[in-house]
């Protein structure tokens, strides 16, 4: 998911999908949220406030995220109240806050949320912090760790936006990237497929990305010969704890003791 | 044998515990708000634990196949703590989120002033909130801090018949039962309650509205005590629909007179997103 859809399919979509009570409760609370006075903080808690809360029981988990964008739009959410309900926000609201930035800030003041998101080890979290507001507003630092991140804990990198834009010619990502692979291959352990997806990216040549990229072609051949130019020891101190066997479902999970 | 374990503190236990429990037939908790051991000192110490029990905690629990939802509410112990009593002013904000089921654990610790305060007023906001509560009865001074309990519910706007009264014993039973409640049972090593014993009050009192839980926390608890309820049910010629009543469908009906149970592990929110934990990126 790299693209957010335009408010008006969101609406349509949510109208078709919810029953007639939940899709009644929308409209009141979309019609609050878009009379509602700017809070001064002080106070009872706004009334859409209560609702963006309720969103996940009134229509459904599956719709709940939606149907928050939704209402921090019609309620044209500041950066102050945005980082107010990702603070006092379940998981679920936090996502769904993460969601609206780059709608609703056209610039940075918002990517401490981002920066907060990308700390925890709650996989919806991550994938939500490196939507397009991310995208556009991480430095190249904080970018490259929160795609490793991915990496790491099993996030799709097809929730990584603007991927492949911000991928080509990264030289720096390339070696964090063959050093992952390294350190995963010398503990006999497999590497993630999407690591060569990401690394594929970062090779794009001069001729198909020039207009964009400044920095020369990759060096990678690291990661087909193993340890052949590794510069550190390996250590297995950074290492993820094993995920746990298969008595449950989802037990082959990636670890969230991944730090 | 499916089993929703109704009162468990799974903060306090470990990966292999989720898995252990998966593996019994465990397949929704509720993880009631309650003191750490070590007492907190600030309201804040509570908002990050509250929060933790809405974002992390039902997180961890989905990646092995378990519904989490949650009560929420100042413990009764805490509640004698003026530095803590702030955080009945924030409950009400809590108190609307989508994952909390009850308000809980509320109820009598050593039957103070302070404690009178903050039952009554919780069970107002679970009133308020259309929630049902779990309220705990005392360990010290049992059949009395029940009677008190029972009487300061009857004053308060929550009818007897959305509260939920646990830790009961032989003791106890009956006046709970008696007043309507639901009843709740915590099985432990050594203490409380064992096997044996909640096998005797099921044949006497029968299995209507009665509850049982491990109530594992930090202390000496087994989180698989639900299950051996069950399994000594079963030797004692209780019928497996008997079973399923006491371990499945009465936590649902109680819990579920918030409106609020989601128990689709598919549809929470770690997998929604975690179709990519569920590809194993490790
Ligand atoms: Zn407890």
């Amino acid at each position: 998911m790299t693209r957010t859809p335009s408010l008006a399919a969101l609406r349509a979509g949510l109208e078709t999908a919810l029953d007639p009570d939940a899709r009644a409760w929308l409209d009141q609370s979309l019609t609050e949220a878009a009379d509602h006075k700017a809070d001064s903080g002080q106070g009872p808690v706004p009334t859409w406030e209560l609702r963006f809360a309720q969103a996940g029981r009134r229509c459904g988990p599956e719709h709940a995220d939606d149907a928050r964008l939704l209402l921090l739009h019609a309620a044209r959410a500041d950066t102050a109240t945005l980082t107010r309900l990702y603070e006092q926000g379940t998981a679920a609201e936090r996502r769904a806050v993460l969601r609206t930035l780059d709608h609703l800030v056209p610039g940075p003041e918002a990517l401490g949320l981002t920066e907060d998101a990308l700390r925890t080890n709650d996989t919806s979290l991550v994938a939500a912090a490196v939507g397009p507001y991310g995208a556009e507003h991480l430095g190249a630092h904080a970018w490259r760790h929160a795609v490793l991140k991915c990496l790491f804990t099993g996030v799709s990198v097809d929730e990584v936006a603007a991927l492949a834009d911000r991928a080509r010619g990264d030289a720096e990502l390339a070696r964090m990237l063959g050093d992952f692979a390294r350190e995963r291959t010398a503990a006999g352990r497999p590497v993630p497929a999407d690591l060569q997806r990401v690394l594929a990216l970062t090779e794009v040549s001069a001729e198909t990305s020039a207009e964009t990229c400044t920095e020369t072609s990759v060096e990678t051949s690291a990661v087909e010969a193993p340890g052949a130019s590794s510069t550190e020891p390996l250590t297995r101190a950074g290492a993820p704890t094993e995920p746990p066997s298969e008595a449950a479902p989802a037990a082959s999970a990636a670890s969230p003791q991944e730090s | 044998m499916r089993i929703f374990d109704p009162h468990i503190h799974m903060t306090s236990r470990t990966t292999d515990d989720y898995e252990a429990m998966y593996a019994a037939g465990v397949r929704a908790v509720v993880e009631p708000a309650f003191w750490l051991g070590q007492p907190r000192t600030s309201p804040s110490s509570f908002y990050d634990y509250f929060d933790s029990l809405l974002g992390w905690e039902p997180f961890r629990a989905a990646q092995y196949g378990i519904a989490h939802h949650c009560t929420i509410a100042l413990n009764p112990k805490e509640a004698n703590d003026p530095r803590c009593t702030p955080v009945l002013d924030q409950l009400p904000r809590y108190l609307v989120k989508d994952n909390v089921v009850a308000v809980g654990e509320i109820g009598y610790d050593s039957m103070t002033p302070a404690e009178d305060t903050a039952l009554a007023a919780q069970l107002q906001m679970a009133a308020d909130a259309e929630l049902p509560a779990l309220v705990h009865t005392p360990h010290r001074d049992k059949l009395a801090g029940l009677h008190r309990t029972i009487d300061v519910v009857r004053e308060s706007a929550l009818p007897l018949d959305r509260v939920l009264l646990d830790h009961l014993n032989e003791t106890t039973v009956k006046d709970a039962k008696d007043a309507g409640c639901w009843l709740g049972f915590s099985v432990y090593p050594d203490t409380k309650m064992d096997e044996d014993r909640m096998v005797a009050l099921l044949k006497e009192y029968g299995p209507e509205k009665v509850l049982v839980n491990s109530a594992a926390d930090w202390g000496k608890s087994d989180p698989l005590k639900t299950r051996k309820v069950g399994d000594a049910m079963l030797a004692a010629d209780f019928t497996e629909d008997q079973v399923d009543q006491v371990l499945w469908r009465n936590p649902l009906a109680f819990y579920g007179l918030s409106g609020r149970l989601d128990l689709d592990v598919a549809d929470t929110d770690a997998t929604h997103e975690g179709n990519s934990i569920l590809r194993g990126g490790e």
